[in-house]
C-alpha cells in the first residue's frame, strides 16, 4: 500500500474511536500498530485476481448510530434475517455500533459469554487479549493490517469446559450509508470438550462505496466441537474482505458451512489448522455469482496432527458476467501421518459470458497419509433439461431444478434448520 | 374432454447429425390400444421414439405428426409431456440433487397448473401406493433422481412416472432390456393396471417375450427406418419362433439396418 493514498481517517480517529469504548490500551496500541503496518504490508496476493483497484481503504470507518430497544426497531434488511418470535442469543450490528444484544441467563449460568466485542473488552480484557490477533497476526498483509486498525465492533464467544450450548447464538451485521464500513472481529473459543454453533449474516442497506473486512478466529479445545455458519448477502455496493481461520485441538472439531451470496466483488479465506492428533475439520462453501461480480474464494487445511482429517465441498453457479476462482489448498505436513485430506470443487456455468475457475491443490510433505481432490467446470447438460422437460416441466424450471440440485448435496447437510432457511432464500434471491 | 386420445404419424422422416433414420414411417395410436413395435436392432425404433418426444438432437426433415388434432411437432418437448404424451426411456439422465418424489410432484404440479397443486398429502398417498404394486423400496422416493440407479431400478423409475403422471399416449422404449424375469412382470403389472380407453400404449421391443405380459393388440415390424410389416399378436408369435428373416426374404431385404441404401 503507497503511502501517499488518501484515507478517510487518521491515527486521531482510531484513537478517538477506541477512547470512547474505553478500550484496554493494549488494544488501542495494536490498533496503531495495525494502522502502520497497512501503510506497509502488500495486498494479499491472490489466485489469478488482481484486487489493488478495488475499495478496501476508501470508508469512514466509525460511522455510529443508536441502539434500539427492541428487535421491531431493527433495519428491514435485518429483520429478515432474525426469528422475530423467539429471539434468544443475538448480536445486531450496524456500522460501528451495537444495535441490538440479547443472551439467555441460562447460558450465562453456564459462564458462556456471549458479548460484542466492545463489551468483553470492557469485562473480560485480559481473556480476549489472549485471543485477539492471534491465529490471524494483524501484519499477514495490508487487510489485515487495515483490519486491525479499524475494528468497529464484532463479538466474543467463549465456552468453557465441558458446556454444551444447544441452541446457535447468531448475530447480524449490516452495513449501511456511503462509505460505510463493517469491520467486526469475531473471536470463538471452545474449551475442552464443549460445543457450540455460531450463525452470523451480512447484509446491506443503501448506501455507495461500503466496505466490509472481517476477521473470525476459532478456538477449539480439545475434543470441542465448532460449528461457524455465514451467509453473506451484501449488495453490489459493497467489498467484502473475510478471513476465517480455526485452530483445532486433539479430537476437536471445525464445521464450516459458506453461503456467498454477496452481489458485489467478494475475497474470502477460509482456513483451518488442525493441530491436533485426530482432529477433523469440514469446510462446506456456495457460491452464486450474479452481474459482473468477482469472487475470489479459499479453502485451506493445514494438517499438522497425524490422523487429522479434513474435507472441502465447494459449488458455485455463474451467471451473467460473474467470475469466480474457487481455491481449495489441502496441506498435509512433515509428521501428520495418517492424515486424510478430501477436497471437491465444482462450477456450474450458466451463461456463455460468466467465467469459473477451480483450483484443487494438494500439497503433502508426508508419505503415510490419504488425499484425493476433483474439480469441475461445466453446462447444464442438455440431456438433463431434455429429461425433465419430457416430464412436462418447463424449460426454465428445469434448469432451476438442475442448479439447485447442484447445490443441494451442500446445502441439504446444512445440521442447522434456520441456516438452511436463510441460504434457500438467499439463492432463491440470486438466481431469481 | 374425455375425448379417446389419438396420434397419428404420417410419413414422418427425422434425422440425428444429419443421418436419415426414420424414413417414411406412419403409424396411428388410439386409446384404448397397445401398439408393439418390433425389430432388430439399429433399425429405427428408438429414434422414433425420441423423434416423438422431441429430443433436440433428432431433426424431423418430413411428414408430420397429429395429437389429438394439434401438430405435436410444433411443440416443445414440455409441452408435449403436458398435452399428454409419455416416453418411458431406455437411458433416462441421472440427475443429482433432486429427490425423485420432489421431482415428481414438480412434474405434477406443471401439469396440473398454478393454482391446482397437488396436495402434499394426497402426492404421498399415491406416491406409496405405486412404489408398493412395482415393489420398489420406499428409500426410492429420497433419492436423487436415477443417480446411482441400477438399469433394472431406472426403468421401474420410468413406470413410475407413468403411473403418476397418467399420460394419455405412453411410449415405452425397450423398456425390458436389462430386466430379470421377476422384475419384467412387476413392471409390466404396472403397465397392465395403466391400460384403459382413454390412454394408448407404443411399446418398442426387439424381445417377444415383454409382450407375453403386456398383450398387443398391434404389432408392427420396423426396417430401414419405416414400418415394413403390421399384424396382430400372432405376428409377434411368429416372430419369436422364427425370427426376422422370413420378412426380409418376403419383402426382398438384405440389410435390414437403416444404414442400408434404400
Amino acid at each position: 500500500m503507497s503511502v501517499d493514498v488518501q484515507l478517510r481517517f487518521d491515527r486521531q480517529a482510531i484513537t478517538g474511536f477506541s477512547r470512547a469504548n474505553r478500550e484496554p490500551d493494549w488494544f488501542l496500541e495494536k490498533r496503531l500498530a495495525g494502522f502502520q503496518a497497512a501503510a506497509e504490508l502488500p495486498l494479499p496476493a491472490l489466485e489469478k485476481m488482481k484486487i489493488d483497484k478495488w475499495n478496501y481503504n476508501q470508508f469512514e470507518p466509525f460511522q455510529t448510530c443508536s441502539p434500539v430497544s427492541s428487535v421491531q426497531e431493527l433495519d428491514e434488511v435485518v429483520k429478515a434475517q432474525i426469528d422475530l418470535d423467539n429471539v434468544r442469543n443475538l448480536l445486531v450490528q450496524k456500522n460501528a455500533s451495537t444495535q441490538f444484544y440479547a443472551v439467555t441467563d441460562d447460558l450465562k449460568q453456564q459462564g458462556v459469554i456471549f458479548a460484542p466485542l466492545a463489551v468483553a473488552l470492557e469485562q473480560h480484557g485480559e481473556l480476549v487479549k489472549k485471543y485477539m490477533l492471534n491465529v490471524v497476526p494483524y501484519d499477514e498483509h495490508a487487510l489485515t493490517a487495515l483490519h486491525a486498525a479499524v475494528i468497529n465492533g464484532g463479538a466474543f464467544l467463549y465456552v468453557p469446559k465441558n458446556v454444551e450450548v444447544s441452541v446457535p447464538l447468531q448475530a447480524v451485521y449490516e452495513v449501511a450509508g456511503d462509505r460505510a464500513l463493517l469491520c467486526p472481529h469475531v473471536i470463538i473459543v471452545a474449551e475442552a470438550n464443549s460445543r457450540v454453533t455460531y450463525v452470523d449474516t451480512f447484509v446491506s442497506a443503501e448506501g455507495k462505496d461500503m466496505v466490509t473486512n472481517s476477521i473470525v478466529e476459532v478456538y477449539v479445545g480439545s475434543g470441542a466441537f465448532v460449528q461457524v455458519a455465514s451467509v453473506r448477502s451484501l449488495s453490489a455496493d459493497v467489498h467484502d474482505y473475510s478471513f476465517r481461520r480455526a485452530t483445532v485441538d486433539r479430537d476437536g472439531k471445525v464445521e464450516w458451512i459458506l453461503g456467498e451470496m454477496n452481489d458485489g466483488n467478494t475475497v474470502a479465506n477460509n482456513t483451518t489448522l488442525l493441530k491436533g492428533t485426530a482432529s477433523t475439520a469440514e469446510t462446506k462453501t456456495v457460491a452464486v455469482g450474479t452481474g459482473v461480480q468477482r469472487q475470489n474464494l479459499t479453502s485451506q487445511v493445514f494438517h499438522f496432527g497425524t490422523y487429522s482429517e479434513s474435507n472441502i465441498l465447494s459449488k458455485a453457479v455463474m451467471t451473467e458476467e460473474a467470475f469466480c476462482i474457487l481455491n481449495g489448498i489441502t496441506k498435509i505436513e512433515k509428521g501428520a501421518t495418517k492424515a486424510n485430506g478430501e477436497q471437491a470443487e465444482n462450477i456450474l456455468m450458466l451463461s456463455e459470458k460468466a467465467r469459473g475457475d477451480a483450483n484443487p491443490i494438494l500439497l503433502i510433505d508426508e508419505d503415510d497419509v490419504k488425499a484425493g481432490h476433483a474439480a469441475s467446470v461445466g453446462r447444464v447438460s442438455e440431456e438433463s433439461i431434455y429429461y425433465l422437460m419430457s416430464r412436462g416441466i418447463s424449460r426454465e424450471q428445469a434448469e432451476r431444478l438442475i442448479i439447485l440440485g447442484f447445490l443441494d448435496p451442500v446445502v441439504a447437510e446444512i445440521p442447522i434448520e434456520e441456516v438452511k432457511k436463510k441460504l434457500r432464500q438467499a439463492l432463491e434471491r440470486k438466481l431469481g | 374432454m374425455t375425448a379417446i386420445p389419438h396420434l397419428q404419424i404420417k410419413n414422418l422422416y427425422a434425422r440425428i447429425e444429419g443421418k436419415e433414420i426414420i424414413k417414411g414411417l406412419s403409424l396411428e395410436v388410439k386409446g384404448g390400444e397397445v401398439h408393439a413395435i418390433m425389430g432388430p436392432n439399429g433399425t429405427g425404433k428408438s429414434t422414433l421414439a425420441s423423434t416423438l418426444m422431441g429430443h433436440p438432437k433428432y431433426e424431423v426433415t418430413g411428414g408430420e405428426v397429429i395429437f389429438n388434432g394439434e401438430n405435436l411437432l410444433e411443440m416443445e418437448v414440455d409441452e408435449r409431456a403436458r398435452a399428454g404424451l409419455f416416453l418411458a426411456m431406455q437411458y433416462p439422465a441421472e440427475i443429482s440433487g433432486i429427490t425423485n418424489s420432489d421431482f415428481l410432484r414438480s412434474a405434477i404440479n406443471a401439469r396440473r397448473g398454478e393454482g391446482n397443486e397437488i396436495s402434499l398429502m394426497k402426492f404421498i398417498r399415491e406416491l406409496d401406493k405405486k412404489m408398493a404394486t412395482l415393489e420398489m423400496d420406499e428409500s426410492f422416493a429420497h433419492r436423487y433422481l436415477n443417480e446411482g440407479f441400477s438399469g433394472g431400478e431406472k426403468k421401474r423409475n420410468e413406470i413410475l412416472q407413468m403411473m403418476m403422471l397418467e399420460p394419455k399416449i405412453c411410449i415405452l422404449d425397450e423398456i425390458d432390456s436389462g430386466l430379470d424375469i421377476d422384475a419384467l412382470k412387476i413392471v409390466a403389472n404396472g403397465v397392465n393396471q395403466m391400460r384403459s380407453a382413454d390412454r394408448g400404449f407404443l411399446i418398442i421391443t426387439h424381445y417377444q417375450r415383454l409382450l407375453n405380459y403386456i398383450k398387443p393388440d398391434f404389432v408392427h415390424v420396423m426396417m430401414q427406418g419405416r414400418i415394413v410389416k403390421s399384424g396382430g399378436p400372432e405376428l409377434a408369435e411368429r416372430l419369436e419362433a422364427e425370427g426376422y428373416d422370413w420378412i426380409k426374404e418376403e419383402l426382398g431385404i438384405e440389410d435390414e439396418t437403416v444404414n442400408a441404401n434404400v
